[in-house]
């Protein structure tokens, strides 16, 4: 009874075609068919928050989505956010305050703190915390997250 | 884990999807936003042998004011919308307060408001929302149409009056009274978690300054959205001050609720929840109607 299904998919900016099983969920989609494995995979019901990306902008569980769903959309992973010689202001920040440690969680935090610091470029410690409440991070205890994402608004606001 | 494999469907319209769900009723799911459906697909407790994705009728996302005052909501406005409007924030401030506690932002920009309804989950807080607010809801199965009121709509565990070929289309909720005023609160180990116990009220005063009216409703204390009759009962036509609000909650706590234990709470432990959290909800909407 399964149909397959092609979609197009704009993801970092490039654009891609693909033809899938409805049961795809749009985490593995970008790992398995667009070599993407930035995007982590943690807990696949949506609580962890490792699988995090923009789609059309927002923040969202590519755990908790199909990648049919993503047929016409405009996605950025972790891959799309900086690069080693030009990292983001988030990553740079992440690295200064050693805001991880194994790293596996980092990919989702990252991309759930891109929009919030679009939204809210002068965010108190407070509104750091809630935004980081949505994702797990289990080595660091998240004080340094909060010092990186402070230290990141910053450097964003200087331009 | 990953989920079974499933038909696919995607209607542009209402009417494709009405079709589709009459031609398929039980072996069909409605796909919302899709974060309460897809975890449980993901851990195959359940599989819908076909899918009717909703996400691409965007007739089904809106946020209008009503002639009377009120407000309608599309069923698949998400609810990060809902959390940005001001049309809510003005008519329906109870709703603008329940929703930062819905999850996560990465979960509100893709759940839905109608998803919330039909899901019917006892924990969650929309439910006991619209319950406590009197709002109801337009279904649709083929042409017929019919409204349920919130409170009759709520049946059971994950159980509401929807019928397997029906559609959630629209939640209507009314113009909030003169000298009406709104509170929300609920305890959850960490935020975003499910809450514990949650509880929605409402109060109007009439110009002697007693409660012309009353609204309390709870969340997880059994296995609906459950507005407290007793208690409200207690409260009308008294003036709201520290005593008659605690004997409201303590019947609340005692007579309204059923809560079930687990591992996150005991019966005993949810009854003072209840009572405690009503009580607050009930001072601060009793305060913001004096001051109002």
């Amino acid at each position: 009874m399964e149909n397959l299904i092609e979609i197009t998919v704009t993801v970092n900016g490039t654009e891609y075609h693909r033809t899938v099983e409805p049961r795809m969920l749009l985490s593995d989609f970008l790992r398995h068919e667009l070599n993407l494995t930035g995007t982590h995979v943690g807990c696949e019901h949506g609580v962890c928050g490792s699988c995090t990306i923009l789609f059309d902008g927002d923040p969202v569980r590519s755990c908790l989505m199909f990648a049919v769903q993503a047929n016409g959309h405009t996605l950025e992973t972790v891959e799309g956010l900086g690069t080693p010689d030009a990292m983001h202001p988030l990553q740079n920040a992440f690295r200064e305050k050693h805001a991880l440690q194994c790293g596996f969680c980092t990919p989702g935090f990252l991309m759930s703190l891109k929009p919030f610091l679009e939204q809210n470029p002068n965010p108190s410690r407070d509104e750091i915390r809630e935004a980081l409440s949505g994702n797990l991070c289990r080595c660091t205890g998240y004080e340094n997250m909060v010092d990186a994402v402070a230290l990141a608004a910053e450097e964003m606001r200087n331009g | 884990m990953k989920p079974a494999p499933f038909e696919y469907h995607a209607p542009a319209t209402v009417e494709q999807a009405l079709e589709l769900l009459a031609t398929h009723g039980y072996d069909a799911k409605i796909l919302a936003g899709g974060q309460s459906l897809i975890p449980t697909m993901n851990f195959r407790l359940a599989q819908p042998a076909i899918l009717i994705d909703m996400n691409n009728i965007p007739a089904l996302r809106y946020i209008e004011p009503t002639p009377a005052g009120g407000v309608r909501i599309g069923a698949m406005t998400r609810y990060q919308t809902a959390e940005r409007s001001p049309l809510i924030a003005e008519r329906a401030p109870l709703v603008a307060e329940a929703l930062p506690h819905i999850a996560h932002p990465q979960i509100r920009t893709r759940g839905t408001m109608g998803g919330a309804i039909a899901h019917a989950d006892p924990a969650a807080e929309l439910p006991a929302v619209c319950v406590a607010l009197g709002a109801r809801f337009k279904l649709r199965r083929g042409t017929q149409e019919r409204w349920i009121a919130a409170e009759d709509f709520f049946v059971g565990l994950f159980t509401t009056l929807l019928e397997p070929d029906e559609l959630l289309l629209e939640i209507e909720l009314p113009p909030l009274p003169a000298r009406s005023a709104w509170a929300f609160t609920e305890v959850a180990r960490r935020h975003g978690d499910y809450a514990l116990v949650g509880v929605a009220a409402g109060i109007t005063l009439d110009d002697a300054g007693n409660c012309a009216d009353v609204r309390l409703s709870f969340l997880s204390v059994g296995d609906r959205a459950v507005l407290a009759h007793n208690a409200i009962a207690a409260l009308k036509g008294h003036p709201p001050t520290a005593e008659t609000i605690a004997h409201a909650a303590a019947i609340a706590a005692a007579d309204d609720i059923a809560p079930n234990a687990d591992i996150h709470a005991s019966v005993d432990y949810r009854r003072h929840l209840a009572k405690t959290l009503a009580q607050r909800a009930l001072t601060q909407a009793a305060e913001r109607a004096s001051a109002g």
